[in-house]
């Protein structure tokens, strides 16, 4: 069998990025470690973290101007790990290149008894939440951070959730209850002191309000809040408060079998649908090596590209309605209908198909199913070309839209931002255009951006994205390859059943491989895309088992909502809705 | 039956009228909006949903009745009491008809205006005694926008006054039997419209409860009948600013002879209802900052060079 190509990430130069390290911090470098995706992977010691991260931000070519995530590894319990330095707990850097187009991952290995580690907010601000969550999850200390609390689970909860000794299911923790006094502790520990988010409650000449917006709010698209630091209607400060909506999704990655956590990715960006089944399966064929069918490649983009449209069109009408046009919003729900009526014929489910399976997708098309694209196609862009005129060429909407929230690129790579937020700044960069996956590289699309960076143009970037869309799929039913739905692959779940009735080794491999799961061999990858709403990446570790040893998701939303108070100081409570509307978020996409 | 001017009959049929429909408007305006944005809209109560009205209204009648215990409660049960009764006032003065209206007012124009200017202390205190922070924005913005779009709604009338001579709305729709003032006072018209519609807080100018910002601004408190009054006042308050433009600009009930007065009258407010529906339907809102300099900046300044040019045509073709 074949080891999987399909990397998306141009390894050509990472050679001459690792002498480079090597001569610069010689024998600083712990270990070199080799990943199945070809993205160089250092270890260093802690003490000499800062050094190497702010060579690879600022002096080293290509830059690393974002930082893509940080994360941590409870490795504990792990098998598999003969080529890395000794760790019980490792943090894991994930810096990403544009200038170069290159990524690097930095490992720091860790010993329980010591979980302490310098923080790196100094050099990019976006660290800030992710170290916050890190702790959160696996009580790792960050010297040097202002306000190390907890991010995404409640104030009061005890223990660390991602390590292993952590009960993932509610059977296997103590039944629920809470007494008067439990209940006031909790409530207690709501209260809120403007000190401990870091605002003051009066300057020389005026008291100021605090407003709670949310999390209960018309405007926060799901359970956010906002704590608002108001002086009369103008915003002195803002501070976003998350993780209302967190479910443990990365937590039940390591309990379910690689393939019965693919439901789950659906529900991370519940407005992605199948697009968010796609990092993860793709992310697990290069550990199996599963190469998968040209067929297999196009349904895909093509149903990606589906929700990228139903995705958009639900920010288009919410971004209107948000700016107070009430009408917006139905019709694009009318064409939302639509398009789930075509997926639902597809995949039989609408909103969560779960429906791309490790090795290929569940089913193959249905017949009859050019004809029902064939009418997207047709009745998609006049309307679109209809919503132009009435809402980004409204004159109103202009006046409240244009030049509020702007932020530049330099800042977009600070806060990692990804996605049409960071096109909306002028850099021409796409997941699909420079790292094309799933076969993007045959298709012709145009990557649209904006220079000014404010509100306006994030929507006028998203409205052209559903164009491009509207060509890929085009071009996905012109040139559909015919094929296999499903790859001839050992791993591929559910396995193909042709032969399992003629011969016992296949019946064995087919019976163990659907009542356990497949087995993946032990290995790491991150697999990335470009998902409705910027950059979503799957970090998977297998440790040679059924199930993941860790699985993280980056999600874009989450970075893009740590930006908020950045962009929104000095405007008025209504330009924060707006601001809020063009970021074009899912709460489940943050909190996960 | 004989309708005069001020007979009890006539002045409980106008009541009832105006509350009848205000309420209706409710229905109305959903159905209308469903039809405008691909959708249907109440239509499972009664025939299309006729009934829909009645339902709304047991609801609202049997919800608990409820005051917050942070309210300042004096002033939270009188403020919607306040908008509902200006509001009907104000229809004291409306000519419906030849025979119909309440009284015959030589002061109805500045009757109208003073009523419009006490609505906004019902919204004020509505929202300062809810000690509710939306609320307390809301009522805010509420007071800015009623008292700057009050100052050009007056001078905006002027120019009719100026043309009919008189105050009197009554005088005014006879005084149109030669042509409507829409023709000679178009700017005057748009102003009004502009202003009738910030007064009357719907969107676009729906500031002070602009729900995607401040959810339900001035009213977030109120609950039951108090809401009800408060979201049946803006109903009628819809249907006095379309009767006063039928009655300002639109020559009131005069039309042709094969319908009776009252009916052109119904028409042709029920057509400025509509549009203001279908506006409501089409437009997004301002930022509250923009609305103030549009309005002081820009309104004002037109609604007295509008006044001032037709006091010298007045002048010049004596």
């Amino acid at each position: 069998m074949e080891v999987a190509t399909q990397s998306t990430y141009p390894t050509s130069n990472s050679g001459e990025l690792l002498a480079k390290l090597r001569q610069k911090f010689g024998d600083r470098i712990l270990a070199e470690q080799s990943t199945c995706d070809a993205i160089p992977t250092l270890w260093i010691d802690r003490q000499h973290l800062i050094a190497l991260l702010r060579a690879l931000r600022e002096d080293i070519q290509p830059k690393f101007e974002m930082l893509f995530d940080i994360t941590a590894i409870d490795e504990r319990l792990r098998v598999h790990r003969d080529d890395q330095p000794p760790s019980e707990f490792t943090v894991v850097y994930h810096l990403m290149s544009f200038s170069g187009n290159c990524d690097i991952r930095i490992k720091v290995p860790l010993i329980d008894a010591d979980l302490n580690l310098p923080s790196i907010i100094g050099l990019w601000p976006a660290a800030n939440w992710y170290e916050r969550e890190t702790w959160d999850m696996f009580g790792i200390n960050f010297e040097g951070h202002p306000n190390l609390y907890r991010i995404v689970l409640p104030p009061t909860w005890e223990g660390h959730a991602l390590r292993k000794e952590h009960p993932a299911r509610a059977t296997e923790m103590e039944p629920f209850s809470l007494d008067d006094e439990q209940a006031d502790v909790e409530q207690e520990a709501l209260l809120f002191k403007p000190e401990e988010w870091g605002m003051k409650r009066k300057s020389e000449d005026s008291e100021f309000m605090f407003l709670n917006l949310g999390p209960n709010h018309p405007s926060v698209h799901g359970a956010f809040r906002i704590a608002l630091q108001l002086d009369g209607e103008i915003l002195v400060d803002a501070v976003p408060d998350i993780g209302y909506h967190h479910r443990g999704a990365e937590k039940m990655g390591e309990r379910q079998s690689w393939h019965t956590f693919i439901p789950y990715t659906d529900r991370i960006d519940y407005l992605g649908g199948v697009m968010n089944n796609l990092p993860y399966v793709m992310a697990v064929e290069q550990m199996a090596g599963i190469q998968v069918p040209e067929r297999v490649k196009t349904i895909r983009i093509m149903l990606a590209e589906m929700f990228r449209i139903c995705s958009h069109l639900l920010f288009y009408g919410t971004f209107a309605q948000d700016v107070g046009q009430l009408s917006p919003i139905f019709y694009m729900f009318v064409e939302r209908e639509r398009i789930f009526n075509i997926i639902e014929s597809i995949c039989g489910a609408r909103m969560h198909p779960g429906w791309f399976r490790i090795g290929g997708v569940a089913q193959d098309l249905p017949q009859g199913w050019e004809k029902k694209i064939q009418e997207l196609l047709d009745f998609m862009p006049p309307r679109i070309d209809e919503y132009d005129a009435m809402v980004l060429n409204n004159g109103i909407l202009k006046r409240r839209t244009q030049g509020v929230g702007c932020y530049n690129t330099q800042q977009a790579f600070d806060w990692g931002v990804t996605g049409a937020g960071l096109r909306a700044t002028g850099l021409e960069w796409d997941f699909r255009k420079d790292r094309p996956y799933s076969g993007y590289e045959n298709f012709e699309f145009d990557v649209p951006i904006a220079v000014n960076g404010d509100c306006y143009d994030r929507c006028a970037i998203r409205v052209e994205e559903m164009r491009q869309s509207l060509r890929i799929i085009k071009q996905c039913l012109d040139n559909m390859p015919s094929g296999d739905y499903k790859a001839d692959h050992p791993l591929t779940t559910p396995p193909r059943k042709e032969k399992t009735m003629q011969d016992i080794e296949t019946l064995i491999s087919h019976f163990l491989s659907v009542s356990w799961g497949p087995v993946i061999p032990p290995n790491e990858v991150t697999m990335a895309i470009e998902g409705t709403k910027g950059i979503n990446s799957y970090y998977l570790v297998s440790d040679g088992n059924t199930t993941s040893y860790r699985t993280r998701i980056r999600t874009p939303s989450f970075a893009h909502l740590q930006m908020i108070p950045e962009i929104s100081r000095g405007f008025m409570v209504a330009d924060l809705i707006a601001i809020i509307a063009s970021i074009d978020f899912v709460m489940a996409d943050v909190d996960r | 039956m004989n309708l005069e001017i001020g007979s009890p009959l006539t002045v409980g049929l106008i009541l009832f009228a105006v509350i009848i429909t205000g309420a209706l408007l409710i229905t109305v305006e959903r159905r209308l909006l469903g039809f405008w944005q691909e959708r249907l809209g109440p239509n499972r109560v009664g025939w299309f949903g006729s009934l829909q009205v009645v339902a709304d209204m047991i609801k609202i009648f049997t919800k608990e009745d409820w005051i917050p215990p942070f309210a300042d409660r004096f002033s939270f049960v009188i403020a919607p009491g306040i908008i509902m009764s200006v509001v009907l006032l104000s229809f004291a003065v409306i000519p419906f008809a030849p025979n119909i209206g309440v009284i015959d007012s030589n002061i109805g124009v500045l009757f109208v205006l003073a009523m419009a200017s006490l609505g906004a202390y019902s919204v004020m205190l509505g929202g300062l005694s809810s000690d509710n922070k939306y609320a307390l924005l809301g009522s805010l913005r509420a007071a800015a926008q009623m008292v700057s779009y009050e100052v050009f709604m007056g001078i905006s009338l002027l120019g009719v006054v100026a043309l009919a001579g008189s105050f009197n709305l009554r005088e005014i729709v006879e005084a149109q039997a030669d042509g409507w003032y829409i023709i000679p006072q178009f700017i005057g018209f748009v102003i009004f419209l502009i202003a009738g519609v910030a007064e009357s807080h719907r969107l676009p100018f729906d500031i002070p409860e602009a729900e995607q910002e401040i959810c339900a601004g001035y009213h977030t408190e109120y609950s039951g009948m108090k809401f009800g009054m408060f979201f049946v006042a803006e109903y009628v308050g819809l249907v006095l600013i379309s009767s006063l433009i039928t009655v300002l600009f639109f020559g009131g009930w005069l039309g042709p002879t094969f319908l009776p007065p009252i009916i052109w009258f119904a028409i042709k407010a029920f057509g400025f209802i509509a549009f203001f529906i279908l506006m409501r339907a089409a437009v997004p809102r301002p930022r509250y900052d923009q609305l103030m300099t549009y309005g002081w900046l820009f309104l004002l300044p037109l609604s007295l060079v509008n006044l001032l040019v037709t006091g010298v045509i007045i002048l010049s073709t004596q």
